[in-house]
């Protein structure tokens, strides 16, 4: 293969990974932007589920894409619920303080990596894809169900912009956001939005899990890397700024994919990491963000 | 709070550093060793305290300071076949000088920032480790060979390999920390420390070079660690990237919150303890990091100031 097509299909690659990205960031966005926690349990959100996908397509059987559609909806909706929990047993009675939730949370990823490698084992194990189907371009053939993720990634960040920019509930995840205790004063249940905000950040990160899994397979370790790689975006992002998030997201996807493609991955990483921590260091806002607070 | 008794809080250490020496006789062989180990990790979460429980800084990244000082050490051993004083400075070396880089850097940031910042450099420290795993062997790791181990003082020789020389070396390590820290948290240097912790603002106001006193303790800290790395290294004879992972960043936090932060004994009853549940436990379950999760969620629920920092609240205010 020349160069030209090799560099598409790492940009492809790149634009795949930047999909799932962009959706875990968000989760991880969300929550520091309304709740001031830094959620170092997003990862295992984001293993868990992949984990549920498999155990959910395995449960269901029949055509892969009845067991996916089902883990699409199911999976998201568990972990959901696993993160609300957490977030009302602790995070509530921590009264959300900074230093205290980090040290919490993981806790809550110990507690979540080690149940993940006892009752689902540590062997990594894949699920079907729904549809099989490859686009044949003039030098590859390129699976059409990557370019799908690309696409539901998309539509899924489009609907949370709607979400927070025309409804309501945005508008009170907002207000929280700007200053929470005029929220409460102004009566908007700002535990109950708390609440909320945390549970649909989980639900973000396992979506983008359960889109990923048909590629990439279900393992109890995998929460580490887009664990590492959120933080760098939203870092780079400005923390809190949706449009930041998803731009950092492509960026750190795209590079991603194509360092690696051509260097060690182990090189592009330690590059990355060392960027965002001197971006962290001298530029806190954020590339994107403006000046906070 | 610690005012009246300087005797009384020198006599507690020296009690405890007393005990730990005769325990060496009494212990059996399996506690013997493990005991060793613990003073050694002790020291690290004596250096993590330094930062943590006086300054109020929460790093997540000081494993990378353990791991200078565990790869100084041990490279300097294996690569290029330096003696076990050469090599424990040079650890120390390695941790002092990357602290000095980390602090200036890091120091820029302050609260959730400082901690994503430590943890960052931290990961990059690892992915060093195993990018150059020609020379640090990866995450295999490496032995340290056991004839390289050993201390010549002219015609006498110390082997490290042997139980009693290795604890008695842990110990004077774990006694020579405990009693700097002691020192250090006494004297007015350790003062402004407390001051930054409790209102940077004011302590600033009041005249002080904050940034410089905080860049001070991260040294000292990075450090203590170090040589705690290096003693590791040398003592039993392993160096290995698991070391300078993000869970070795995990567990001195743990031990000090467990132990009390800001107390001067707390990280060493921390280590203790919790190795102690984990030996305990190991018997019914593999799970330990069940253990450790859960404890770190029972801690800052409901036991925020540890045990020693518990019983200086209640009952002996002169605790230091």
């Amino acid at each position: 293969m020349h160069f030209g097509p090799h560099l598409l299909l790492a940009a492809l690659e790149g634009l795949v990974t930047s999909a799932v990205l962009a959706l875990t960031a968000l989760g991880l966005s969300l929550v520091f932007g309304v709740m001031r926690v830094v959620n170092v349990a997003h990862g295992e959100f984001f293993m868990l589920g992949a984990v549920l996908a498999w155990a959910i397509t395995t449960a269901i059987g029949g055509h892969p894409a009845l067991g996916f559609l089902a883990a699409l909806v199911i999976a998201p909706l568990i972990v959901g619920a696993i993160a609300l929990i957490a977030e009302r047993l602790v995070l509530r009675r921590l009264n959300y303080n900074p230093e205290a939730t980090i040290v919490a949370t993981i806790g809550m990823l110990y507690i979540i990596q080690q149940l993940a490698l006892t009752f689902y084992g540590p062997e990594a194990r894949p699920v079907e894809p729904p549809f099989n189907y490859r686009i044949l371009l003039p030098w590859f053939g390129y699976s059409g169900y990557k370019l799908s993720i690309i696409a539901a990634s998309a539509l899924l960040l489009t609907a949370t912009w709607l979400v927070l920019t025309r409804t309501r509930i945005g508008l009170i995840m907002r207000a929280t956001q700007y200053d929470s205790e005029t929220a409460q004063a102004f009566g908007i249940a700002v535990g109950r939005v708390y609440g909320g905000v945390f549970a649909l950040g989980a639900m973000l990160a396992a979506i983008a899990a359960v889109l990923i899994v048909p590629i990439s397979q279900a393992h109890y370790l995998m929460g580490q890397d887009p664990l590492l790689l959120s933080f760098i975006v939203v870092i780079i992002g400005g923390l809190g700024s949706l449009r930041g998030t998803v731009v950092a997201a492509v960026l750190i996807g795209l590079s991603d994919g194509i360092i690696s493609m051509f260097f060690s991955p182990t090189l592009a990483k330690i590059i990355a990491t060392l960027l965002v921590a001197m971006v962290l260091v001298f530029r806190p806002q954020g590339l994107f963000g403006t000046a906070s607070r | 709070m610690s005012e009246a008794s300087p005797a009384k809080a020198y006599a507690l250490h020296l009690g405890v550093i007393a005990l730990l020496f005769a325990l060496s006789f009494l212990l059996p062989e399996y506690y013997h060793g493990l005991l060793a180990r613990i003073m050694v990790l002790a020291v690290f979460a004596m250096g993590y305290n330094m930062l943590f429980g006086y300054v109020g800084l929460l790093s997540l990244g000081h494993a990378m300071f353990f791991g200078a000082g565990l790869y100084g050490a041990g490279l300097a051993v294996i690569q290029l076949g330096w003696n076990v004083p050469a090599a424990f400075a040079v650890g120390l070396g390695c941790g002092a000088v990357l602290a000095l880089i980390i602090g200036l850097l890091a120091l820029r940031t302050t609260g959730v920032a400082f901690m994503i910042v430590t943890m960052m450099f931290a990961q990059v420290f690892y992915l060093l480790i195993l990018y150059f795993a020609v020379w640090t062997g990866g995450d295999q790791g490496q032995v340290v060979p056991q004839p390289a181990r050993v201390l010549n003082f002219g015609a006498t020789s110390l082997d490290l390999t042997n139980p009693t020389v290795r604890y008695m070396s842990a110990l004077a390590l774990f006694s020579l920390v405990l009693l700097v820290t002691l020192a250090t948290v006494r004297s007015r240097y350790g003062r402004v420390l407390v001051a930054i912790r409790e209102n940077e603002e004011r302590t600033k106001m009041l005249g002080y070079d904050t940034f410089s006193n905080k860049l001070i303790a991260v040294v000292v800290s990075g450090a203590i660690c170090a040589a705690s790395g290096a003693a590791y290294a040398l003592l039993f004879g392993y160096v290995g990237s698991s070391f300078a992972s993000v869970q070795y960043s995990i567990l001195p936090l743990l031990w000090v919150l467990l132990g009390g932060a800001a107390t001067t004994l707390g990280p060493l009853i921390g280590t203790l303890f919790m190795y102690y549940v984990i030996d305990v436990t190991s018997g019914y379950t593999s799970a330990y990091l069940l253990i450790v999760g859960v404890a770190l969620i029972l801690l800052v629920l409901f036991f925020p100031k540890g045990i020693l920092g518990t019983i200086r609240q209640r009952w002996l205010g002169w605790l230091p």
